[in-house]
């Protein structure tokens, strides 16, 4: 799964360390997102919609994984 | 923006803590019911008892306060310690049933101690969360 996490933390001038302690997990967790090396739950994913104001699908994108 | 934070991070110190003393607690008793019989109490078969007995409920608190532990966790720490205690399990399980067969059929010349596996599962236990947590760093 893509996301824009990235982006958006920095749109708003916010550190990793920052971003996780507004959602309440580690700075390893934000990372591993960030990277797209875990993707979250659906109750973190809305926790961050919420945090960035904006629709989950504009966030994270969705993509098939090729077999 | 800092809503969660501090809630987080002192409730994952504070569960460590707690998990830390109780560990500790449970190993001082466990070392008391071992060595006690023999350099305390001259195998007293009462205090040899209550040694066990105190270990074994200091054991209970300690697998509480590690269910506490871990539930505290966030979701990939979650995922991390899983992944560790699937393949910790599954180490024990087949290597001290290996190492249990080495023994029954006379390959190795020594009885296999139950404390090769609890060693065999901490140290797999503990190299797999290292690896993990590197894997999502």
């Amino acid at each position: 799964m893509k996301n824009r996490l990235k982006v958006l933390r920095a749109e708003k001038d916010l550190t990793q360390g920052d971003l996780a302690d507004a959602l309440g997990v580690s700075r390893q967790t934000v990372n591993a997102i960030e990277k797209g090396k875990f993707d979250p739950s659906l109750p973190l994913a809305f926790k961050i919609s919420r945090l960035f104001e904006q629709p989950i699908e504009n966030i994270f994108q969705f993509e098939m994984e090729e077999s | 923006m800092k809503t969660n934070s501090n809630d987080f991070k002192s409730q994952t110190l504070k569960n460590t803590r707690k998990l830390g003393l109780w560990t500790a607690a449970w190993v001082i008793t466990m070392a008391l019911a071992s060595f006690g019989p023999k350099f305390l109490w001259d195998n007293n078969p009462v205090l040899s008892s209550a040694a066990i007995i105190l270990n074994l409920i200091l054991g209970v608190f300690m697998i509480m306060a590690n269910r506490t532990y871990i539930n505290g966790l966030d979701e990939l720490q979650r995922k991390i310690h899983l992944d560790a205690m699937a393949i910790s399990l599954g180490a024990g399980v087949v290597g001290g049933l290996s190492y249990s067969l080495l023994d029954t059929t006379n390959v190795i010349p020594w009885d296999a101690e139950i404390s090769f596996v609890v060693i065999l599962m901490s140290l797999v236990y503990l190299v797999t969360v290292a690896i993990n947590q590197k894997r999502y760093l």
